[in-house]
């Protein structure tokens, strides 16, 4: 990686986040009862929540993941995760929608907050976690025995809910891909190309109208021109969701990021405007990685 | 430097790869001998019996006179093949998505996996002689021989298979598929039953006709259990007829009308398993997207 031009970053301030009624303990309430439920498109703007990661700790059996991570991810923001392999990036993002459980043998210790909501609470339902957290994968995984309005409508059926067409078009509208696909709504989502199958893949998170989508290298198997349109929907939805992105591509980073998390075999090293991290970083690792002396 | 020179494939190579290919065509042709050899001989034997009265008259059990249709072994056949399929696929395709999704590598799950091999390679007559034994001869519904029992020994016989390929599919099934649905909040029993099996279905029907075919052709366990008779019935608790059974008891005759009707009741039987197949593809073909 080349050491990043600084007019390939970001210049404008991230807003400030906007005034957020606090939430209740449990469950986690969808916030769909508190915003017009007809305007889900691609302009819809809607306070979301931040994520805090406090003492969070990981492990792989006896692998020791992630260490005493404590980071606050600022709501309406995208936050980029970046570090070089099995620095526990995606293990991160894994902890923070309880994926990360799912695996046999891995467990965490330490607390993820949804705004002021322990999310590892025993009271609370994992399932409503994952509702409220979204989540894209590296691969684009749409179901393939059902169509594309069929996986995108799938975020609702398979948590009982049924899914009305408004819902639908407005998560495809909000993942770029309704004009693209609005003829053909009953073709099966895996006849997509690779960056159409990814937007449907947010498009089938955005459905379900969670608070927060973490993505994990949501980029990295897709050709440039489909990197482009990932990277100016993750604008696009900042006015909607909290964003974490883990990815391995610095200028992505630099391009679409608020602030920036500098990660190194579990460690946090360090954390800051985006703009901070790639042009003045106080931690000499971090130069030697954004400039791809190592990693 | 030389100009670039590629040699030409060698004269020797290309004999060997002539002689490779003419090897495998030959071994080919030597495996489609006895099944071509099955088919026509069938045709020939069967063709000239068969027949809408064949099909739709009961066995009249004379030896001399004309010795009826196979109308008590067709429905036999398919009442017990079917009362098996109905009690093993369910059970078989659960105990494939306890295997897969929740017992994983536990040590009861390796133990059930265990098992389930050991009972594929169980030979069938084994099954009917722990019925016969079980049930029959504890006169067990207040009966001896009795349709339910063959079924029991039909779907004892199925169960392996059944569970052996449904697990193999559910395997396949991607756990980016899985992972998809869990991070979309779907609880784990919806994952199952609206991701996880839609995607394996073909394979779990694939699994469940060769469990039907083979059971639909077994022998020995009815011959054990349900016996053979004449007339048709729908009472489970009665002797019940069946095709193979009937074929069993008819080629031994001498008498070659009764040969005849067995080579009619085997073709009937081919004809029956085909056509399930066939069946059961063209569904599966257009309930399908992909």
């Amino acid at each position: 990686m080349s050491d990043p031009a600084p007019d390939a970053i970001r210049r404008d301030v991230p807003p400030a986040p906007p005034e957020r009624t606090p939430v209740s303990p449990q469950p986690v309430v969808p916030k769909a009862s508190e915003r017009p439920s007809a305007d889900r498109a691609a302009a819809v703007q809607a306070p979301a929540r931040a994520v805090r990661l406090e003492r969070l700790n990981a492990w792989y059996g006896d692998q020791h993941s992630v260490k005493d991570l404590s980071l606050t991810f600022a709501p309406n923001q995208a936050t980029a995760l970046i570090g070089p392999s099995g620095s526990g990036k995606s293990t991160v993002v894994r902890c923070i929608n309880r994926m990360h459980e799912e695996i046999p043998g891995a467990r965490s210790e330490g607390r993820v907050l949804l705004d002021d909501l322990d999310v590892y609470d025993q009271k609370i339902d994992v399932v409503a976690v994952r509702r409220a957290i979204g989540m894209v994968f590296q691969k684009p995984n749409p179901f393939p025995t059902m169509s594309i309005y069929g996986n995108v409508a799938a975020g609702l059926r398979l948590t009982a809910r049924k899914a009305s067409h408004e819902q639908v078009e407005g998560a495809l509208r909000g993942a770029g891909l309704w004009d693209e696909v609005k003829d053909r709504l009953q073709r099966p989502g895996i006849g997509l190309s690779g960056g159409q199958q990814q937007r449907l893949c947010i498009a089938r998170a955005l459905a379900v109208d969670p608070d927060v989508i973490l993505m994990d290298e949501p980029a990295s198997a897709l050709d440039p021109i489909s990197t482009l349109k990932i990277e100016e929907l993750v604008e696009e939805l900042k006015r909607r969701v909290t964003i974490v992105i883990v990815t391995h591509n610095m200028q992505q980073a630099a391009r679409i990021a608020d602030a920036t998390a500098f990660l190194l075999d579990g460690e946090l090293v360090e954390f800051g405007a985006t703009e901070k991290i790639f042009t003045n970083p106080d931690d000499s690792r971090t130069e030697e990685y954004v400039t791809g002396k190592f990693g | 430097m030389s100009a670039l020179a590629l040699p030409p494939t060698s004269a020797r190579r290309r004999r060997a790869d002539r002689v490779a290919r003419g090897l495998v065509a030959l071994l080919t042709l030597v495996a489609l001998v006895p099944l071509v050899l099955i088919v026509y001989y069938l045709l020939k034997q069967g063709l000239s019996s068969i027949g809408l009265d064949f099909w739709t008259t009961d066995p009249t059990g004379s030896f001399l006179g004309s010795p009826g249709g196979i109308k008590s072994a067709i429905l036999g056949t398919i009442v017990m093949v079917g009362l098996a399929t109905a009690v093993a696929v369910p059970v078989g395709v659960g105990v494939a998505i306890w295997l897969v999704e929740l017992g994983r590598a536990s040590r009861f799950a390796h133990a059930v996996r265990y098992f389930i091999d050991v009972m594929t390679g169980v030979p069938s007559i084994v099954f009917g002689l722990f019925v016969y034994i079980t049930l029959v001869l504890a006169g067990v519904g207040g009966s001896s021989f009795a349709a339910w029992k063959g079924s029991v020994a039909l779907g004892l016989l199925m169960l392996p298979i059944v569970t052996r390929s449904a697990e193999v599919v559910l395997l396949l099934v991607p756990d980016t598929l899985r992972e998809a649905a869990y991070a979309l909040g779907a609880p784990r029993w919806r994952v199952i039953a609206r991701v996880v099996l839609p995607t394996a279905l073909p394979g779990i029907v694939t699994g469940v006709l060769l469990a039907i075919a083979r059971a639909a052709g077994e022998t020995a366990p009815l011959l054990f259990t349900a016996a053979v008779v004449n007339d048709t019935t729908f009472n489970v608790n009665n002797r019940m007829n069946s095709l193979p059974a009937l074929i069993f008891q008819n080629v031994g005759q001498a008498q070659d009308r009764l040969v005849q009707m067995a080579w009619g009741a085997a073709l009937t039987l081919v004809a029956m398993v085909l056509v399930l197949t066939l069946l059961a593809r063209m569904i599966q073909r257009r309930s399908r997207l992909s």
